[in-house]
């Protein structure tokens, strides 16, 4: 019996259907990311979980029990909100402590609790202060403080990360991966972040228009992607994908694996680019990006714009004449519906 | 915006003060003759220089018991007030938490009742005061009061609602908050600014509404409002004590005004400008 | 619950105000139709369109009517004119500002009744008021302001009264003018004239409806001001709209008549009213 168990979830605003039908099974401890383009309802089932919006139909449990109908206050769930939604008016401590003064915990627990989360993350000096006087990242931890105190059944995250400037975004994301080790807490985060996902997830559960397309885990969906949509959904840059007749020398490297009429995906690193004429297919740098530790380099081969990805520096140019060849043990193939087909 | 240059700068605040000081002139003058003797009152050339003195105001108590009007126009202000935003308040919650299709319409609707003239409910709501005895009584002036300004009231405390982040509410769902405790702990703490601004301006308005007070009271339930008007037919010598009374009339909504011109403003028009 | 409590939240404030709407409504709309003086309460007969007829042809109608429109729209035209002049002024800083603003805003808090007795003793009284000081220290004749051009008098009171309104709504929508639209505009050379009628005249246009449809709305009903100085006179010089009916109920006792001319007055507004209710209801969300 899985710990948290999504049956045909469906919702409609009005006319809109914008969850469609999801099945999902969440294991206890698990922590989930939902992830997903703009507007293909990753918040939308965040919220349905929450209880913050209705369930048009399906069937919602968690434990054992029916919350399908159940208020969200006695879901036992507790949710960072992407603009963490602090009370404004109440210090840090009584922002953590809301929820179990609403339960009636007596005043010493709540204490203990508080004062543990808040060594947890670093704002034992900051307890006394309203959320004005708390920088961004303050807050955030505030936010993650107020659910941690609750230690609720779940905990939610609705793209917990967004508001933070880059750097500490990168830092804080590390803290909330070293968070879940230690606490082990069944979690579910949404964010459109693909990097987020690949590092926090123990699965991730890829969405679009409303329905599941893939539920794996990051390397699972990264090897294996389910469809073409999944495929350049993940990795970044996305995976090359080229018709299967565009480039003759690319589909003579497949062996004939390919469909006639379907589409080969090369991921940008099993692409490699030697200058001068060679074995590949022959083509012309377009641009170079060199971040350092990786080289993007950007070709036309016979009109077919690709990228290729090495963590060697090079000493190519824009305009240089350059050959191409496949790594033909990591290739991919679709039909022309986008499915993916056996290599 | 533009570039500081001194000659700008020293031309807009020379502009500006004269103005202003035109502008502000009667109202001054008014201050001045306050404390002025009656006949330094009509001292022609006026007076700007005299030895003030605090007789005025101690006269116009004396003469027209001008307390007695004050605390009528206390009370029907602080009544009005308060029963304006005991039911505006949850009309105000309920529109802006509970939306339905028709709460926008609900709401224009409230808010054209308040551009009607109040010339055009003048004979009916004297006919009805008359008949139930109520005319010059202080319950007349506060229902009629409470009315005149229930939807400007509905409009402020709604719009304070509305400024809260619905996220917040979230939270504290989610925390186990019921309804009430949502309103108590959450809601009640972020709109007291809103709640605060809407009573002043319904305190000013009522204090210094002219035209129900002149039409529907006189002796006995007038208020400081009808006290001055009492003032327009001369009776000798009077601009001093006319500008003492005035003046203990405007002071404190005057002084109101200047803490609080923008929410009232916004009030007044409805929020219609930015 | 979920359909309950909203409605019963709403419910006294939603149930007052229809009744403060449609009891007098009702009414006016009944005692238009009938012959009802206040000195005979007993006698009620019905009138048919009597009342309208005489509202309409009572000598001071026409007056009326034209000295409303020629107020709302004089008060209008100043407080909106000189209340952009004002905003732009006051707009920039300059030592002082935080009082000058303080003192411009003071005319709007006073009562109508004060205003209007100030200006008609203090201000405008021909041998003793400060205008008439004014007029004969540069040699002329006082001006008997209050017979000799009432009309013009009241509009000036009133225009005293509501110019700190004008100014500050202008005074807030600059605010929120859009300074790098301003300073694009500055490096592409438009003069400072330029700016303010392509960029700053056109912001303002907004705010300048609000003023106009508040404005006409408020002003229709002026009433203290005419009551207390000149009584509508010299005649029915400064009587307008709401001092006339004013005048037919609770100085005729003529309630028919004067219900009739409220009607009248109630039409006027609501047609008003349709506009502003359009602006605001953009604005809502």
């Amino acid at each position: 019996m899985a710990y948290l168990q999504l049956e045909d979830i469906k919702k409609s605003f009005g006319e809109a259907h914008i969850i469609k039908g999801v099945n999902l099974e969440i294991a206890k401890g698990e922590f989930i990311v939902f992830v997903g383009p703009s507007g293909c309802g990753k918040s939308t089932l965040l919220r349905l979980i929450a209880g913050l919006e209705p369930i048009t139909s399906g069937r919602l449990s968690l434990d054992g029990k029916d919350i399908t109908h159940t208020p969200s206050g006695k879901r036992d769930l507790a949710m960072v909100f992407q603009s963490y939604a602090l009370y404004p008016h109440m210090s840090v401590y009584d922002n953590m402590s809301f929820a179990l003064k609403l339960a009636k915990v007596p005043k010493d627990v709540i204490q203990t609790k508080v004062e543990h989360a808040a060594k947890t993350l670093n704002l034992t000096n900051y307890l006394t202060r309203t959320p004005k006087e708390l920088s961004g990242g303050q807050r955030q931890r505030v936010a993650i403080g107020r659910a941690i105190v609750r230690a609720p059944k779940v905990f939610l995250f609705d793209e917990p990360l967004s508001n933070l400037d880059a750097a500490l975004r990168g830092n804080t994301r590390v803290e909330i991966h070293k968070l879940h080790r230690a606490l082990g807490a069944t979690s579910i985060y949404v964010t459109h972040d693909q990097v987020e996902a690949m590092t926090l997830a123990d699965r991730v559960v890829v969405l679009r228009d409303g329905l599941i397309e893939q539920v794996g885990t990051p390397m699972a969906l990264y090897d294996r992607p389910a469809n073409q949509f999944v495929a350049q959904f993940i990795g970044m840059p996305s995976m090359n994908m080229v018709e299967a007749k565009a480039i003759p020398s690319f589909s003579a490297q497949t062996g004939g694996r390919l469909p006639a009429d379907g589409f080969l995906g090369v991921r940008p690193e099993a692409l490699r680019v030697h200058p001068g004429q060679g074995l590949g297919a022959p083509a012309r740098v377009e641009l170079i990006e060199a971040l350092g530790a990786d080289t993007l380099i950007h070709i036309d081969v016979g009109g077919v714009p690709l990228v290729a990805r090495q963590n060697e520096r090079t000493a190519l140019q824009a305009g240089d004449a350059v050959s191409v060849e496949l790594d033909p043990s990591v290739l991919h193939f679709f039909n022309r519906e986008g499915r993916t087909v056996a290599a | 915006m533009q570039p500081d240059n001194f000659l700008g700068v020293a031309l807009r605040t020379v502009c500006a003060w004269a103005v202003t000081l035109l502008l502000f002139f009667p109202l001054g003058w008014l201050v001045l003759t306050a404390f002025k003797t009656e006949l330094q009152a009509i001292h022609v050339p006026p007076l700007f220089v005299f030895t003030p003195t605090l007789d005025n105001f101690t006269e116009v108590q004396r003469r027209s018991d001008y307390l007695l009007f004050a605390r009528n126009s206390l009370i029907t202000s602080i009544g009005s007030t308060v029963i304006g935003l005991l039911i505006a308040a949850p009309a105000a919650y309920s529109m802006a938490f509970f939306r339905t299709k028709r709460t926008r319409d609900i709401l224009m609707w409230m808010l054209s009742t308040k551009m009607m003239p109040a010339v055009g409910a003048l004979v009916p709501i004297y006919v009805l005061a008359q008949t139930a005895g109520l005319l010059d009584t202080r319950t007349a002036l506060t229902v009629v009061f409470t009315l005149s300004n229930l939807p400007i009231m509905v409009w402020m405390l709604y719009s304070a609602y509305k400024d809260i982040p619905n996220e917040i509410l979230e939270a504290a769902r989610m925390d186990g908050a019921s309804l009430w405790t949502e309103f108590r702990h959450v809601v009640l703490p972020l709109s007291i600014g809103g709640l605060a601004s809407t009573g002043l301006l319904c305190l000013v308005l009522s204090w210094n509404e002219a035209f129900w007070a002149l039409n529907l009271s006189s002796a006995k339930a007038g208020t400081l409002a009808t006290l001055i008007a009492s003032y327009s037919s001369p009776e000798g010598l009077f601009w001093a004590k006319l500008s003492a009374a005035s003046l203990m009339a405007i002071a404190p909504i005057v002084v109101f005004g200047w803490f609080s011109q923008k929410q009232l403003v916004q009030g007044l028009t409805f929020g219609a400008v930015k | 619950m979920n359909r309950l409590l909203p409605r019963a939240l709403m419910a006294p404030a939603v149930l007052t105000l229809v009744l403060w709407m449609l009891v007098p409504l009702l009414m006016t709309i009944y005692f238009s139709f009938v012959n009802y003086n206040l000195m005979q309460p007993g006698e009620r007969t019905f009138a048919g369109l009597d009342n309208f007829h005489y509202f309409i042809t009572d000598p001071d109608f026409w007056p009326a009517v034209w000295n409303t429109l020629v107020l709302i729209g004089s008060v209008i035209l100043i407080t909106v004119v000189l209340g952009v002049g004002l905003a732009l002024l006051v707009n920039e800083p300059f030592p002082g500002r935080g009082i000058v603003r303080v003192l411009l805003i003071s005319p709007f808090f006073v009562m109508p009744t004060v205003n209007a007795l100030l200006w008609k003793h203090m201000m405008m009284n021909p041998i003793y008021g400060v205008l008439a000081d004014l007029w004969r220290a540069f040699g002329a004749e006082p001006v008997d302001w209050l017979t000799d051009v009432p009309l013009f008098s009241v509009i000036v009171m009133v225009a005293w009264q509501w110019l700190p309104f004008a100014c500050l709504i202008f005074i807030t929508s600059l605010q929120s003018l859009d300074r790098e639209q301003m300073e694009a505009a500055r490096m592409d050379g438009a003069s400072a004239v330029q700016r303010f009628g392509y960029l700053t005249l056109p912001h303002l246009g907004r705010p300048m409806a609000v003023v106009i449809m508040i404005e006409m709305i408020f002003l229709l009903s002026v009433f203290a001001e005419i009551a207390i100085t000149t009584n509508g006179g010299p005649g029915n010089e400064s009587t307008n709209l709401t001092y006339l009916i004013f005048k037919q109920s609770l100085m005729n006792f003529d309630v028919g008549v004067a219900s009739a001319g409220a009607l009248f007055a109630v039409v006027m507004a609501n047609i008003v009213a349709a506009f502003l209710i359009r602006i605001i209801g953009k604005n809502l969300d």
